[in-house]
């Protein structure tokens, strides 16, 4: 008598440890093996977009801090972008440094907090995900003596950035360095060669090339698939056009090589972090802008970065008021998060897990 | 009245319940005061494993912080060392649920069934020199059927509550725990041919040579496949905390989990006093006839200690992977383990059937030997899945120079 199997529908989240936020999947198994994946979200939805159209451009910063709550310097770059071209400012030199410098910093800690996690997905017991976050906390500590916040923190406005460094803050940038070297080679030794590591991850959950391109993919994901796909280098913006990195790019879209790609671009990171403290001089910080801002009846703008999860996007229209006539949020997450189907059907429910963890989805993002 | 034990007694080789029963038996009569005896020691034991369970969770809590550059648990008394009796106390004022659809009968019996095997298990592990609550003279069998009653109470507890992750966690349990039975017991059979006998005080006093070095891959195989057997990483899968949020006891609460956890701690110990006793020389030492106990719970200390390491490092393996570890590394291991075992025990021994020290020494090194030889084996055939570290199709750094 053959054994009668059936599959089996399983909510993974919303209240789920390894969703990276309010997230939830309706999987179908066949065992241990996915059948049918489909994401739903929505569960952290604030209306960013919509809140956008009744403040001013100057208040709408503290609105993109809580996107990706991660990588929220990156966030208030990007818009702060727009809104220099809605208005035509030209930023000073010095702002333009103190941006990429702390845009790269964060990048630093938004690609660790992504390591920790998804090695916490592989099932290390947070061995790996405390280092991180130990070097994280040191990053954040820089960004609270640069504005007094450490996760929302609001330190690019519209012309330049909100303040100076204070004069302690480039010691405590050069011993953060000093410690990085070491404390960042204990977490590569650790995870990097790890045997299991390679086995759960190489060759699992590959995204070919063509699919990420067709999905808009961006950011390392797209660039673990095998394109040299990156804003920093295509249309620099801020002070990039004057640094040297490298763009790692592997070709073989698996879990392995998402977690390649961000390893590498730590250490291309911190490389553009210390040019930019040779490179930066003295000047103003801030463009002379007025209090309430009025950018043109009708002029539109996009304003576009490498963020940490990929092309992340503002672009605006302005009716002539004090605040936009309408705000759209190009957010990586939510696109990268459109190819988990593709990428999951036929793996077992541990790689989904795994591969949620490579992907680095943020739900404050995605759901916006 | 004076009871005398006589040696035909079963119990006759356990040095305290001599004591207790010759102490009580002054008192009461002799049938009672066997049975006093008898419940006192039990009380003593089952005590001693919870009380056990408690310290050592504290003890890897603390450890596990140290490995994460975290303090760990330190409020609540001398260096947070109450730590366990407070998590008891909430967890004793907690709510005890039974989801809607649980078997109640079968849920509520699935914590006693995985604590029983705990404390059974210390029944016949000597813990000094003729300590051993029974001296059974199939020992080691019997601490195999014992152990193998967690893989039911494990599928009850996914079966009963209700719940797919609990399903999901208990199918795993199971295959886990059935995968590995056969390599452990393999490796349990070239202890057994060197020691020539099955009881756990015979299997101790023939280590003049610890079984550790006498038997290195039969004590890997014996420690990966207790690691799975006790659901600890990197074979934690049955509660693959990041996947299953905790797997077979999903739906447990209050005094239930406190159970599961004391059995889960506790089983940590009791396999750490199996394999002391089996691969260490269980309590042998210096000045063991006194210090006995002594050596005995600094061995457990430091294999316990080994298992919050191994626990604190390694990301965790697929269900495939681990089935096929058991199968196509760990049995063929035992196998060659046991045979290479059998042909140097029927060349060494004398005519009684023993070896001396001499001979365990020889055996040592041509076991450590056979170990590299399969290891070099067993290494080049799955290098190519691991080796080189890195991308496996390659990967360049592109300076991005527009094009």
């Amino acid at each position: 008598m053959p054994i009668q199997t059936e599959p089996m529908t399983v909510n993974i989240g919303p209240q789920h440890p390894s969703t990276h936020g309010v997230f939830r999947l309706r999987v179908t198994f066949d065992g241990e093996e996915i059948l049918e994946v489909e994401p739903i979200f929505g569960y952290l939805h604030r209306g960013t977009e919509k809140l956008a159209e009744s403040r001013n451009y100057t208040h709408i910063v503290t609105l993109t801090d809580r996107l990706d709550y991660v990588s929220s310097m990156i966030n208030n770059q990007a818009y702060c972008l727009a809104v220099e071209e809605l208005l035509g400012v030209e930023v000073p030199q010095r702002a333009k440094y103190l941006r990429t410098l702390t845009a790269e910093l964060q990048r630093v800690a938004s690609h660790l907090m992504g390591l920790g996690f998804f090695l916490q997905d592989l099932g290390t017991l947070g061995t790996p995900l405390m280092y991180s976050f130990r070097l994280r906390e040191r990053i954040l500590d820089l960004f609270e003596m640069l504005c007094g916040a450490r996760i929302t923190l609001s330190y690019s406005r519209p012309g330049g950035v909100f303040f100076d460094a204070p004069d302690d803050f480039w010691p405590a940038l050069d011993q953060f360095l000093k410690d990085f070297e070491t404390d960042y080679q204990e977490i590569e030794q650790l995870i990097l060669e790890n045997e299991i590591v390679m086995v759960r991850t190489r060759g699992v959950s590959v995204l070919p090339l063509d699919v990420a391109i067709n999905a808009s993919v961006s950011g390392p994901i797209l660039r673990a698939s095998g394109l040299d796909w990156d804003w920093r280098k295509m249309a620099p913006y801020d002070a990039y056009d004057r640094m040297e990195f490298d763009v790692p790019v592997a070709t073989g879209g698996d879990n392995y090589d998402r977690f390649w790609v961000r390893m590498q671009e730590i250490h291309q990171s911190i490389r553009i972090v210390k040019q930019c403290i040779e490179q930066i001089e003295p000047g103003p910080t801030r463009a002379e802008v007025p209090l309430i801002l009025r950018p043109p009846v009708g002029a539109e703008a996009y304003g576009r970065v490498e963020a940490s999860k990929g092309e992340l996007g503002f672009y605006l229209v302005s009716d002539g008021g004090i605040s936009p006539y309408r705000c759209k949020v190009r957010s990586p997450s939510l696109i990268n998060l459109t190819v988990t189907e593709h990428i999951l059907v036929g793996w077992k429910l541990s790689d989904m897990i795994v591969t949620l963890g490579s992907l680095d989805i943020n739900m404050g993002e995605v759901d916006r | 009245m004076n009871c005398v034990l006589t040696p035909d007694n079963i119990l006759y080789d356990t040095l305290l319940f001599r004591v207790i029963y010759e102490w009580v038996g002054g008192v009461l009569p002799c049938g009672l005061s066997y049975a006093v005896s008898g419940i006192a020691i039990m009380m003593l034991l089952v005590n001693g494993v919870l009380l056990g369970a408690g310290l050592f969770s504290w003890v890897e809590r603390r450890l596990i912080g140290r490995f994460h550059n975290r303090i760990g648990p330190n409020r609540w008394g001398p260096f947070g060392a109450l730590q366990p009796l407070a998590d008891l106390v909430k967890l004793i004022f907690k709510e005890d649920l039974t989801p809607r659809g649980a078997d109640r009968i079968l849920f509520s019996i699935v914590p006693v069934a995985m604590l029983a095997p705990v404390v059974l298990v210390m029944a016949v592990v000597p813990f000094a020199k003729d300590t051993a609550l029974a001296n059974l003279n199939v020992g080691v069998l019997y601490i195999l059927a014992v152990t193998s009653i967690t893989s039911v109470a494990v599928f009850m507890a996914g079966w009963a509550s209700d719940n797919r992750y609990a399903l999901f966690g208990a199918s795993r349990g199971v295959a886990v725990l059935i995968s590995y039975e056969v390599p452990v017991v393999c490796s349990l059979l070239g202890v057994v041919l060197v020691a020539g006998s099955m009881s756990l005080d015979d299997v101790v006093s023939a280590q003049t040579v610890p079984f550790l070095l006498v038997q290195p891959m039969a004590f890997f195989v014996f420690f990966a496949g207790t690691s799975a057997e006790l659901n600890r990483t990197p074979f934690d899968l049955a509660e693959a905390e990041s996947e299953l949020i905790a797997g077979f006891h999903i739906e447990y609460s209050g005094v239930k989990f406190a159970l599961i956890q004391a059995a889960e701690f506790g089983a940590v110990l009791t396999s750490s006093a199996v394999m002391v006793t089996l691969f260490l020389s269980g309590w042998s030492g210096p000045l063991s006839n006194y210090l006995g106990w002594a050596w005995f719970l600094i061995k457990i200390g430091v294999l316990a200690f080994v298992f919050s390491w191994v626990r604190a490092s390694f990301p965790r393996l697929r269900i495939d992977q681990l089935l096929a570890f058991a199968w196509k590394f760990l049995l063929p291991l035992s196998i060659i383990n046991l045979f290479a075992t059998a042909v140097q025990v029927y060349f060494f021994r004398d005519s009684t059937g023993m070896l001396d020290t001499a001979d365990l020494w020889i055996m040592a090194a041509i076991n450590f030997g056979v170990a590299l030889g399969c290891l070099l084996i067993f290494g080049t055939l799955i290098k190519e899945k691991v080796r080189p570290a890195g991308p496996l199709t390659g990967a360049t750094f592109s300076t991005g120079e527009a094009d």
